[in-house]
């Protein structure tokens, strides 16, 4: 099952992330790969999969695979836990101000391991 | 019923009619007054000579004293007062008996013992009759004279003016306005009076004033003369105290009837308010203060309350009707205080504004504003309300606004007070979102202000604007939680209990719609939690972060580690746990404001094993993290004190135990001291408990923070165990009906009815809900378990803590720096 969007064309290379359980449920986790850090989203309640930068765009901290998801209408989105600037999961924009979009990785499930798609951002 | 009588019928006795009428004050009043009309705003009196209208001055009207059942007398003066029997003598010798007197007596306008001061043609400027024989002696005259360069005197110049004479102003000092301006402000403000076509003299003191039965002049000191027709006298004023003498009542040295901060005189049946009043060796010639006089008075006839008091007033003032902007603030000199002033003078412009800002750059200290005083507002709720200043306070005057964000109600906030200081965004900004734009709800007004998208803390008062203006435009208000949830906090507090529910996913399927988001499930755990006690960590990811992980954030990412310290009593062999600890794990150390101890900078992989040593010491959670119960502050108490009535360490820890681990709508705060002197600062809290020679105090409702407030008095002279249970009934009471994030004491003033209602339902259970409530409270107690110990206890919960998923690494962007021999993060 593949949980795509726009950079899945750009993926250079699928990257085992873990197993499900890994995941908590309705929260994330953070990988480490080649010195980037990845925030990998398992939203239950959509039955969705989602990743992005672990990067706040806000204050630079480390920090969105710890932040709370939600919806806000139709759209996915996660909330940074400093102080709760939300991100549209699925484009990676900024919900309710302007700080700058974050970056967005496909996520595919295979056999109850997680892959991320990593690209480098050019 | 109390007989109440009202001496003088002026701004401030009316303020007091409408205060106790507001306040349903069972008394009989009475208000004698000595002008023939009922109290006219006498602010505004300059607009007299506009229209002669006095119906627009007019404050109340005849009917609206008898619509109140008060008793308006006009025309008569009181002439004695017989306190040996209470009642009150006036000049046609009728008698009125009081209960309480009221002293409203305002002032007169000061006449210098200058020779020639009773001849025709010189006048005071006080009243409406002063003003409508000023008026028709000015129709046959062409120049007249203000004796007084002050805020009235300017004023008087201005009505001259209008009045199409020539008008001088003469001043004793070297500049105008001597109290309010400094010399670059004076010599401005002359010039503009002149552009204006005052003359203005300065530095002149009078001899005499010319002529015979009739006024032709003035004669100075210095030898030189003017020629004028008519002299109004504004040299200050002088309390009308007279009354104060033969009844023995104490008058200050420079007049006015001596008050205490109860506005009692020294007879206590006496008050004084207003004009006539002598606070600490003060009169005040504003309304303002004398209103605030008004307020103390009715509170302790109304209510017997007599902690409201009168605590002295600022006399900022902005100048209004003379065709120029003046303003000034706060101490416009700083002469015998250090400070850094700084200033701009356009005189081509015709501006001036000088600000004082505190020597350590941090505070505004007052100012002065000239030729543009658009920005008085927002410069005076800074200094008023000791707002910390923006980094260059020299914008605030040079670009005209700067960073604000006052801190008081939001009604009385100016349209341009600035609101949100990240992103500066005004009240006005706000409330025009509302009113025309539509927007209903905060997230609407977030997006199109911007407001509280910055640091967030400015979102209480955003809410209040919101709640305010819908009101305004009548608007019926439910809280409904967010997108997902078509109830407020009180409606799904009655459906999770009542349906037993006891998940988010299961609220959400059945009540919302949506997969819920940062909003509603903080506010949904805060509700399971407080109705079940169940172990929050079994819905790990519906918890605010510090709930997650049971630990503060910090800049950086890291977390910080506050074990509980009950009452603050700790044994030595604990203390150096802690230190032994925090050694091991690199922690900075501080002694909190909450009498225990801080642990920050642990990253999330130690957390585990950092709280597996302090709960091995015998440690708890303190729930710095939790919408909780966070301290109940001790005082030393009988135990050690020599002025210690009874233990209240031992009760503080009881009182600690009991509610530790509580989830509230908001943190809990508690104290508990020995005496009255209050070293636990027990009324600042939530919930404070005082001893006295009796029992214990309980005082609810205290709030520190932006909004300063102290606990009232719930019951008093009450036992240990009264003390627990009217706690329990309370705080299970504001746990079921507060908003989320809701401290004590915004939830206590809001709540309809106010103390008195909650003293009815705690304490006389006219809700019959009392039992019910303790009942709850028992389960929430007994389901309490330390959350630390499950989740080190929990391998699978354990495992949660870790930076990544795929390797035990700590967080290589982490960064810290070292100082005063402690490690600190790195600024953001
Ligand atoms: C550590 C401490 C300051 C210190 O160095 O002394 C502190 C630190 C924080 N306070 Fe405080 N407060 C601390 C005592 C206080 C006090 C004093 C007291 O409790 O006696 C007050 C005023 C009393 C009161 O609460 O009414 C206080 C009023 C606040 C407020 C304003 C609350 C309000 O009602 O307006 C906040 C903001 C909030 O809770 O929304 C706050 C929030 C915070 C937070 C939690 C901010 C945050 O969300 O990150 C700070 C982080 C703590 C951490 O990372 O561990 N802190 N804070 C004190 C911890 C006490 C403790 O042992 O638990
Ligand atoms: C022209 C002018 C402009 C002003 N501008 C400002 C301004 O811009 N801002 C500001 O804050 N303040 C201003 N003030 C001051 C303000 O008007 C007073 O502070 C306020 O009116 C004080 O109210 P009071 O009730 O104490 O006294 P008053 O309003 O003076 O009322 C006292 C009343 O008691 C009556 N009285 C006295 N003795 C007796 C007695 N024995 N028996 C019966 N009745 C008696 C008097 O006749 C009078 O009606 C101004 C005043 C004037 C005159
Ligand atoms: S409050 Fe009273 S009993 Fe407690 S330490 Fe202070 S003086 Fe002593
Ligand atoms: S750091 Fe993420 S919202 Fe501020």
């Amino acid at each position: 099952m593949i949980f795509e969007n726009k950079t899945i064309e750009e993926v250079e290379v699928w990257v085992n992330a873990g197993t499900v359980n890994d995941f908590p449920k309705d929260g994330g986790s953070n990988i480490l790969y080649e010195g980037e850090q990845i925030a990998i989203f398992n939203f239950s309640t959509l039955n969705k999969w989602f990743a992005t930068q672990n990067l706040c765009p806000h204050k630079k901290q480390m920090i969105l695979s710890r932040g709370m998801l939600g919806t806000e209408g139709e759209t996915p989105k996660v909330a940074c836990p400093y102080h709760k600037k939300t991100f549209s999961l699925e484009t990676g924009e900024n919900l309710n101000g302007c700080e700058d979009t974050i970056k967005t990785y496909p996520v595919k499930i295979e056999n109850d391991t997680v892959f991320v798609g990593y690209y480098e951002i050019k | 019923m109390t007989k109440i009588v009202i001496v003088g019928n002026g701004m401030v006795s009316y303020k007091l009619c409408e205060k106790l009428v507001e306040k349903k004050a069972a008394a009989s009043i009475t208000v004698i007054g000595e002008e023939p009309r009922p109290a006219y705003d006498r602010v505004h009196l300059s607009a007299y000579f506009e229209d002669a209208n006095a119906d627009k001055l007019s404050m109340a009207s005849r009917d609206w004293y008898s619509e109140n059942g008060i008793q308006l007398v006009t025309s008569e003066k009181v002439s004695q007062i017989d306190r040996d029997n209470k009642h009150v003598t006036t000049h046609n010798n009728s008698t009125y008996s009081y209960d309480y007197l009221v002293l409203a007596t305002g002032s007169s306008a000061f006449v210098p013992p200058i020779k020639g001061v009773d001849k025709k043609g010189v006048f005071v400027y006080r009243t409406i009759e002063d003003l409508e024989m000023m008026m028709a002696y000015g129709k046959k005259a062409s120049s007249a004279a203000v004796l007084g360069g002050g805020l009235l005197g300017l004023e008087a110049a201005k009505a001259a003016l209008d009045m199409n004479l020539k008008t001088s102003v003469v001043e004793f000092a070297p500049r105008l306005m001597p109290r309010q301006l400094d010399e670059v402000g004076g010599e401005l403000l002359k010039s503009k009076m002149e552009d204006l076509g005052v003359e203005i003299l300065l530095g002149k003191a009078t001899s005499q004033i010319a002529g015979d039965e009739t006024m032709t002049g003035m004669d100075f000191t210095d030898g030189t003369k003017l020629d004028v027709e008519m002299l109004i006298i504004s040299a200050g004023i002088r309390p009308r105290d007279e009354l104060g003498k033969e009844a023995g009542l104490t008058l200050a040295e420079r007049g006015g009837f001596v008050v205490n901060s109860l506005m009692q005189t020294n007879d206590p049946t006496i008050f004084a308010v207003g004009e006539c009043a002598s606070h600490e060796n003060m009169i005040y010639g504003l309304v303002a203060p004398g209103y605030d006089m008004a307020e103390v008075v009715a509170e302790q006839i109304a209510k017997d309350n007599k902690e409201y008091k009168f605590e002295g007033f600022d006399m900022s003032t902005k100048l209004k009707l003379i065709g120029v902007d003046v303003a000034s603030f706060g101490d416009p000199f700083c002469e015998n205080v250090p400070h850094s002033p700084i200033s701009i003078a356009d005189q081509q412009a015709g501006v001036y504004k000088r600000l004082n800002i505190s020597e350590d750059g941090k505070k505004l200290l007052g100012g002065i504003l000239i030729g543009d005083a658009d920005d008085y507002n927002m410069l005076h709720q800074m200094y008023i309300n000791d707002m910390a200043l923006p980094p260059h306070p020299v914008d605030l005057i040079a670009k005209g606004s700067g960073d604000g964000g006052a801190a008081i109600g939001v009604d009385a906030l100016p349209d341009t007070a600035q609101v949100c200081s990240c992103e500066n965004v005004s009240k006005g900004d706000i409330c025009c979102s509302i009113q025309e734009d539509g927007i209903t709800d905060i997230n609407g007004i977030k997006k199109a202000t911007k407001a509280g998208t910055g640091c967030g803390g400015c979102l209480p008062m955003v809410n209040n604007i919101l709640e305010d203006t819908l009101k305004k435009m009548g608007a019926t208000i439910r809280k409904e939680i967010c997108e997902h949830f078509t109830y407020t906090r009180q409606e799904l507090f009655d459906l999770i209990k009542v349906n037993e529910i006891k998940t988010f996913d299961e609220l959400l399927a059945k009540y919302g719609k949506g997969a819920g988001c940062e909003t509603c499930k903080p506010a949904v755990a805060s509700l399971l939690a407080s109705i079940w006690n169940d172990l929050i960590l079994k819905e790990a990811t519906i918890q605010d972060t510090n709930d997650r992980f049971l630990a503060n954030i910090q800049k950086g990412g890291s977390y910080s580690v506050v074990p509980r310290i009950p009452g603050g009593e700790i044994t030595p062999d604990k203390l150096i746990v802690i230190g032994e600890v925090a050694k091991e794990f690199d922690l900075y150390t501080k002694i909190t404001g909450g009498q225990r101890i801080d642990l920050f900078g642990a990253t999330l992989n130690d957390l585990p094993l950092i709280w597996e040593r302090l709960i091995n010491a015998g440690f708890e959670s303190g729930h710095a993290y939790g919408k909780s119960l966070r301290t109940v502050k001790s005082c030393v108490g009988s135990t050690w004190c020599r002025f210690g009535l009874h233990d209240s360490v031992g009760f503080a820890i009881e009182i600690e135990n009991r509610y530790k681990g509580l989830r509230s709508p908001h943190k809990l705060k508690g104290g508990v001291s020995g005496c009255i002197r209050e070293c636990a600062e027990a009324r600042g809290k939530d919930f404070g408990v005082i001893a006295t020679e009796k029992g214990w105090n309980l005082y609810v409702g205290g709030n520190g923070g932006a909004n300063p407030k102290h606990a009232v008095l719930l019951a008093g002279d009450i036992s240990k165990e009264e003390v627990i249970s009217y706690l329990d009934r309370y705080l299970m009471f504001y746990i079921k009906t507060a908003e989320p994030l809701q401290r004590t004491a915004p939830w206590q003033e809001k709540i309809e009815g106010g103390i008195d209602y909650l003293k009815q339902v705690i304490i006389e259970d006219s809700l019959g809900i009392g039992q019910q409530l303790e009942d709850d409270m028992e389960v929430l107690i007994a389901n309490y378990s330390c959350e630390w110990k499950e989740a080190i206890n929990n391998p699978k919960i354990k495992k949660r803590f870790a930076h990544f998923s795929n390797t035990d690494q700590d967080d290589p962007n982490q960064k810290f720096k070292r100082e005063r021999g402690q490690r600190f993060p790195v600024a953001w």
